[in-house]
């Protein structure tokens, strides 16, 4: 089991490194459970990241698998091509999210089941929260595997914050009807205060990423919401509802808040502070990184590190309302389930209260949850709001559509002229300092 | 009796020459011709694949189908808003919002979208937002007809929209109204069903070019207007005698969102297929039974959608998956081939794509994939690429 407290004191030089490897050794330890699980048969379950129900599994100690993840993984150890291959020749297209692709191939090529490093699930519950590519995708699991589908229907928010008593109702019904799954496949019956048990240890985690997301409101950052988002993502996502992701997450706020206290931050002299909209190219994750590091660009708060959930807005599940905190949390509090200009008011908020100079839009040709309309995007930061945005192109799975010299330029291009912006704002001296001239210029639009 | 067949054959001539015209208008212009006879119409947009269409019609409004207007309208400034990845209808339909074909002075009240593909989805929400002042409405139409608690589910969902459009129009949209719009539209369903029979039972009775620009102009006119027209169309049809050709039947699936090129199915009959089966503007007939107008009307519509409706490629429904569908659709048309159109970038498609090829080749049952898109000029490449296939169907 992994060891999470308490936190060791920072050195000078080892930020970044003490939270990546605490997330390494939980992550480590989960998929060992996947690869025993993929040889004992212990019950597992296929189930989506945004906006899930994981609590439920975890009550009947069911396993939750994440063929995402999965994808996520093997496009950043470099091996998604052959499976995105694999899964073109059997008819998928290149336009199909290649997440789905890389998933696919790699099932058909004999990485699930005994033989492989996941499971062959005992059920697949498609949470289906905002992308319709969920759907899809679970239904081919489900034909390809063999394997019964469970759906869950969440509606699309569409009354803004509210959630109707409706669509509560629909969702908990659904939710109700997975434990009936559960208990026939574990035999077990559900225990309501071991959901609640559960649900506590999400709140706790969800509070620790929270927080960790607040600190980055400090100059320097103490990490780079996009790049290092990954190390909080894994447990946030993949472990939440365990009291190791719990602990991880008090373990990494103890340890930024000392890295905030004495002025340490994700890079030596942090330069420009960015928001960055859309998934990484995963494939390219180190080689991207650099071109903004290059710049000391940081990033301070990031879309895609809310896929899971929104929960630096406040919502926590609540152990006191299990059922209905977590088909709250599948409605209205993450990402997916929201729309675009939900998503426009999310960055806003970003801009202004992370202080901001700058918004980097990739646009990835596999997602469309994410890209489509991303265009509009730009359209409304930079001409209504006036915050300079960048946006690039690549993918987030799929390799071969990274153009690193063209990726370069355009990067270099957008923050030579920041910097020209800024030493030009600088020399008027009437003028308010960068930052500050794009806050007001968010405020002046609202 | 030769010269009365004449008389109807060219009456069918002309009416779907009227609906030629028809469906090549912008949506304000199709309103502008219903509104001839009716001052003060007002319009409403259906973005495919489904929405109840009897609630807008009772709202006093006229439904108007919105299947892409790529070929119709210059997209300047909506290309730069979605990128070069996504389906074009996206991009002609928030088109017309910017260039306000949409909007309340050309009489359009607003617009429906639903929970198709995650495209549709922020489309919706970039249209509403680059259309100040124009009501657009987001249905989550319901991807689990299994739980109980779908039914309750889908009569709300349709109540607040009937509510949301009362609100609109600032009038109550009452059951009476809306018993009487489905009355309408049972018909208009009917009619095209019966032209669907024709077509199938009497191949070239009518041609699936034909047919599909009549119902594409069923949804940009008052069902009122479309019923007398249809029926003297299917009368025509009827009477009609087909010369026989050798051809392949096929199904064709996959364009039940943004719709192909009109020639673009003349280019799929012209190389020797005869389409007996689709899916084209599937959201507009797809009740596959008459939808009860006794009752709370509202139920009667969820539960149609959820119980009685046709498959489509956007639905998720376990107890009558897709493929299963498809199989059954070719049995039912008793069509030889299928192929697989699908508009270019339409990822519910082309996912569909994988598990239909899978099942067909399971059976030995010949397909073929194909694209389109709104900005398509010249089909010799894909008649050649149908010729080649039907050949090797038609001769091997
Ligand atoms: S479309 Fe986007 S959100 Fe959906 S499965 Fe693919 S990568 Fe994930
Ligand atoms: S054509 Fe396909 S991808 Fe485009 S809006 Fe329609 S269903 Fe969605």
């Amino acid at each position: 089991m992994p060891t999470t407290a308490p936190p060791p004191a920072p050195a000078v030089n080892d930020y970044g490194s003490v939270v990546h490897d605490l997330s390494r050794e939980v992550m480590t330890a989960w998929m060992t459970q996947l690869q025993d699980a993929a040889r004992s048969g212990a019950p597992s379950a296929y189930m989506m990241v945004s906006g899930n129900c994981v609590e439920i599994l975890r009550c009947f100690d069911i396993l939750p698998v994440f063929p995402e993840i999965n994808a996520l993984q093997l496009a950043i150890r470099k091996k998604a091509l052959p499976y995105i291959l694999k899964a073109e020749e059997i008819g998928y297209a290149s336009d199909n999210c290649a997440y789905v692709k890389a998933d696919i191939g790699y099932t058909l090529l004999e990485g699930v089941g005994e033989n492989g490093l996941t499971p062959r699930p005992s059920l697949i519950v498609c949470n289906f929260v905002g992308c319709n590519v969920y759907i899809k995708w679970f239904e081919h699991c489900a034909e390809m595997l063999g394997v019964p589908l469970v759906m869950i229907d969440v509606p699309f928010v569409r009354q803004g914050e509210a959630v109707s008593t409706g669509d509560l109702h629909y969702v908990m019904a659904q939710l109700r009807g997975l434990i009936a799954a559960c208990e026939e496949l574990t035999g077990r019956k559900f225990d309501i205060d071991r959901l609640r048990e559960i649900v506590g240890y999400s709140a706790r985690a969800e509070a620790g990423w929270s927080r960790a997301k607040e600190l980055c409101k400090s100059r320097p950052a103490p990490f780079d919401c996009y790049f290092d988002s990954i190390n909080m993502m894994g447990p946030i996502n993949a472990l939440r509802g365990t009291k190791e992701a719990a602990d991880f997450f008090d373990a990494a706020v103890a340890h930024y808040e000392v890295m905030a206290a004495r002025g340490l931050g994700a890079t030596d002299e942090e330069q420009f502070r960015v928001v960055f909209e859309g998934p990484p190219p995963y494939p390219y994750y180190r080689n991207f990184r650099n071109l903004f590091a290059a710049w000391k660009a940081v990033c301070v708060q990031s879309t895609y590190s809310t896929v899971g959930g929104t929960w630096e807005f406040g919502f926590r599940h609540d152990p006191a309302r299990p059922l209905e905190s977590i088909a709250e949390q599948m409605l209205l509090h993450n990402l997916c389930n929201r729309t675009m200009q939900e998503r426009y008011r999310q960055i806003r908020r970003y801009v202004e209260e992370w202080e901001a100079d700058a918004l980097v839009i990739h646009s990835v040709k596999s997602c469309r949850l994410f890209s489509a309309g991303q265009g509009d995007m730009r359209e409304y930061f930079t001409k209504e709001l006036g915050v300079p945005t960048l946006m690039v192109e690549s993918d987030l799975e799929d390799p071969r559509y990274y153009a690193e010299a063209q990726m370069k330029n355009r990067i270099d291009a957008f923050f030579e002229s920041l910097q020209y912006k800024r030493l030009r704002g600088s020399s008027a001296e009437a003028r308010p300092a960068f930052s500050e001239g794009v806050s007001d210029a968010v405020r002046r639009g609202r | 009796m030769n010269a009365s067949r004449t008389t109807s054959v060219t009456t069918a001539e002309e009416i779907v020459r009227e609906c030629r015209s028809l469906a090549e208008l912008l949506p304000s212009q199709a309103l502008a011709r219903a509104q001839e006879g009716r001052p003060g119409l007002r319009g409403f947009g259906v973005f495919p694949v489904y929405a109840p269409q009897e609630i807008i019609h009772a709202a006093g409004l006229m439904p108007v189908g919105l299947f892409g207007a790529g070929a119709k309208l210059e997209t300047t400034r909506a290309d730069s808003r979605f990128q070069s990845f996504i389906c074009s209808i996206a991009r002609s339909t928030l088109e017309l919002f910017l260039s306000g074909d949409l909007g309340r002075e050309n009489g359009f009240e607003g617009a429906v979208f639903s929970s198709i593909c995650d495209v549709a989805r922020n489309l919706c929400s970039v249209a509403g937002r680059n259309a100040p002042g124009v009501y657009v409405e987001y249905l989550h139409l319901p991807q689990n007809a299994a739980t109980p608690a779908a039914r309750e589910y889908t009569r709300r969902e349709f109540a607040r929209f009937r509510d949301n459009l009362a609100g609109r129009v600032g009038r109550a949209i009452d059951d009476e109204a809306i018993r009487r719009s489905i009355a309408l539209y049972n018909r208009v369903r009917e009619l095209i069903s019966d032209l669907y029979t024709q077509r199938q039972e009497r191949p070239g009775s009518i041609r699936t070019a034909d047919l599909f620009t009549v119902v594409l102009a069923g949804t940009c006119m008052m069902p009122e207007d479309f019923v007398p027209m249809a029926e003297s169309l299917l009368a025509g049809v009827r009477e009609h005698v087909p010369v026989p050709r050798d051809t392949v039947n096929v199904v064709l699936e996959g364009a039940f969102c943004e719709a192909p090129p009109i020639d673009l199915i003349d280019a799929i009959e012209s190389a020797g297929c005869q389409i007996v089966e689709d899916d084209l503007a599937i959201g507009w007939r797809i009740f596959r039974e008459d939808v009860p107008v006794e009752g709370d009307p509202v139920a009667a519509l969820a539960d149609a959608y959820l119980a009685g409706s046709a498959y489509t490629s956007v639905r998720h429904d376990s107890a009558r998956p897709r493929t299963r569908g498809l199989l059954e659709r070719v049995e039912a048309s008793r069509a030889d081939a299928v192929i697989l159109a699908s508009a270019k970038f339409c990822e519910p498609a082309l996912f569909d794509y994988v598990l239909f090829r899978r099942a067909l080749d399971e059976r030995g049952i010949p397909h073929l994939k194909i694209e389109f898109e709104e900005k398509m000029w010249t089909f010799e490449r894909l008649r050649n690429e149908i010729e080649t296939f039907t050949e090797s169907l038609l001769f091997d």
